[in-house]
């Protein structure tokens, strides 16, 4: 199967100033060599705690934020040597939904306003085509046509982000990125949201990058599944086999944490110690071993490979294997 | 289907005028900017006398029947030449601070959006024509282009232009950094479409209070210029020199002062009101 994007290597570091001249003191590696593929028509999913560098991952992927080095590629192109003029053009095929719609909808704009731009900036249409679009649009995130004046401060956060996902979806791209699309909303109307966008994912034949701490959300919505921790990958593999049997500590962890509705039934956890480190100062060997319980010496000493184990990737010395 | 949409944008268009209205303050505000602007047009009509007529007879008379304001020191009707002063006022404030918030406006949204090297250009500028006194500088740039009542304008247009750039650019900036715009970017519109629809419109408000403020420090200058002897020349009327002219006569004549004070403090601060109200109706967060 043919993948329509793929990431490679790709590094995002943030420069840290200090002083009056601004001298740059070091990095803060926000994305540290990160590889993975995404295939069409499928949910690939970036779960991880914050600070882990998810968003910064998903950004960097649709050139928001400038990657430092490594490789996009969408449908065979790399976009790290487009020119801004060509990336700006072939945003037309993949988007971004973000997370707060609070912000990321202009409270100058009406409904009609916000969603004939995009169309207006990568479509010649007739008022008349537009329109239709617009309203086809409409119906499929469950408003009606009298909304089409209000100004995004009138709508309800769900309503916001049904907004915002009309307005990525509209040019018909064969991408997205979700950067926590839910997690800025009421836990009432998150499933209608999710049920939402999974809906239109499948109607439009999308392949999505889906980014998530919550892990039940996840779990429902997603194919393929990468585990961040601290800039880089831990274990990546498909969805269903990870919360099944994850193999790295770290995911073994974040699953455990899990609350699961099984009266009566008392489970092992695996509880986190300490705090994450800094990203601008990382620690020198695996990134999770001053937090690990079963790190050992090499863990300290070298940094582990994403390598092939058992159907799946894992980046660790030491991988679960009960 | 096509119609009913465009029907109901064009609606939504009408009612900034008619919400201006409904607020209490603003009303107020645009009825007293509304009076001034009448005074100004239709002064050929309602001034009694002609503003440069000597009435060396009545010299220094208080209001009376004729004379509705008095007279001043040379027997010229005051009432007349408030009414004709209103011109200058409103010419010389609308147009320099259209001049000043043009240049001002562009000059921010380029400084704000465009970092670097063009930001710290422009800003220096600023930063330079902010050291002087504004009206040092006003009379300055009058000096150097001659007295004329073009010249006064373009002078107090130009010591205007700083504000304008600094409220421009410190808008743009905290816009710049919000979610919409990275959003715009991730639509994949052009950095002048974003400049043009996104941020300068959101930059709007801190820009509409400052223009009226601006246009009331114009007038105020205008007439502190003429008050000085380098803005309207004599005998055209300004309210300015009306003042200048009357201090000498401030205890022998207090008409003389009372009546231009009153209608500079009447207009600036209903254009002040009407801004206010402004910024209120062009936000759209404050609509229910």
């Amino acid at each position: 199967m043919n993948n329509i994007l793929e990431v490679k290597n790709l590094k995002t570091y943030f420069p840290v100033r200090e002083g009056v001249i601004r001298k740059t003191v070091g990095y803060v590696r926000a994305v540290d060599d990160v590889s993975f593929d995404v295939k069409p028509r499928r949910v690939f999913a970036l779960v991880g705690e914050s600070g882990c560098g998810k968003s910064t991952t998903g950004l960097s992927v649709v050139r928001l934020i400038k990657p430092t080095s490594g490789q996009i590629i969408f449908e065979g192109e790399d976009l790290s040597k487009l020119s801004e003029e060509q990336m700006r053009l072939k945003r037309r095929d993949m988007q971004f939904i973000f997370q707060n719609p609070y912000a990321s909808l202009n409270p100058r704009m009406n409904v009609y306003q916000l969603l004939a731009e995009p169309l207006k900036t990568h479509f010649n249409l007739s008022p008349k085509e537009q329109d239709k679009k617009i309203l086809d649009m409409l119906d499929k995130i469950g408003m009606t046509e009298d909304q089409l004046w209000r100004y995004p401060h009138q709508f309800s956060g769900g309503q916001k982000q049904r907004i915002s996902i009309a307005r990525a979806l509209i040019t018909k791209p064969r991408f997205v990125v979700a950067d926590e699309p839910v997690s800025a909303l009421d836990v009432s109307i998150q499933a209608q949201v999710i049920n939402l966008l999974i809906a239109l994912q499948k109607e439009m034949q999308l392949s999505m990058v889906f980014i998530s701490h919550d892990l039940n959300v996840v779990r429902f919505i997603s194919q393929d599944l990468a585990v961040m921790y601290l800039g880089s990958i831990m274990e990546r593999g498909d969805t269903r086999l990870i919360y099944e049997h994850p193999m790295h500590p770290y995911s073994r962890a974040l699953l455990d944490a899990v609350p699961k509705l099984e009266p009566g039934k008392k489970q092992k956890r695996s509880h986190l110690k300490g705090e994450v480190p800094n990203p601008a100062n990382p620690p020198k060997g695996c990134p999770f071993s001053p937090r690990c319980e079963r790190a050992k010496d090499i863990c300290f000493k070298e940094k582990p490979q994403l390598l092939e184990y058992k159907d799946r990737f894992v980046a660790c010395h030491y991988p679960l294997e009960d | 289907m096509n119609t009913v949409l465009k029907k109901q944008k064009h609606v939504k268009q009408e009612s900034v005028l008619k919400q201006l209205w409904q607020d209490p303050l603003g009303r107020l505000g645009f009825i007293g900017v509304s009076i001034i602007v009448l005074l100004a047009i239709f002064a050929p009509v309602i001034a009694t006398f002609d503003v440069a007529k000597i009435h060396s007879k009545d010299a220094l008379q208080g209001p009376s029947a004729t004379y509705l304001f008095g007279t001043d020191n040379f027997g010229r009707d005051i009432f007349s030449r408030i009414v004709y002063g209103a011109r200058v006022s409103l010419v010389v404030g609308i147009v320099s601070v259209t001049i000043a918030a043009g240049i001002g406006f562009l000059l921010g949204l380029i400084a704000g959006y465009f970092e670097g090297k063009t930001e710290t250009v422009i800003m220096m500028v600023m930063d330079v024509l902010f050291a002087f006194p504004s009206i040092l500088l006003a009379l300055l740039i009058v000096a150097v282009l001659g007295t004329s009542i073009v010249n006064t304008m373009i002078a107090i247009g130009i010591v205007n232009v700083p504000v304008f750039t600094r409220t421009v650019r410190a808008s743009v900036k905290s816009i710049k950094g919000l979610d919409y715009i990275a959003n715009a970017k991730s639509i994949g519109l052009k950095d002048s479409k974003i400049l043009i629809s996104h941020i300068a419109p959101n930059s709007l408000a801190a820009f509409t209070v400052q223009a009226t403020l601006a246009l009331s420090s114009g007038i105020l200058t205008e007439a502190t210029m003429s008050f000085l002897g380098l803005g309207i020349q004599p005998p055209a009327p300004s309210w300015g020199s009306m003042l200048s002219e009357a201090r000498v006569y401030m205890e022998l004549a207090p008409w003389m002062v009372i009546f231009p004070i009153l209608f500079i403090v009447l207009t600036i601060l209903s254009f002040n009101i009407l801004g206010d109200a402004l910024r209120d109706v062009l936000d759209p967060k404050l609509k229910l």
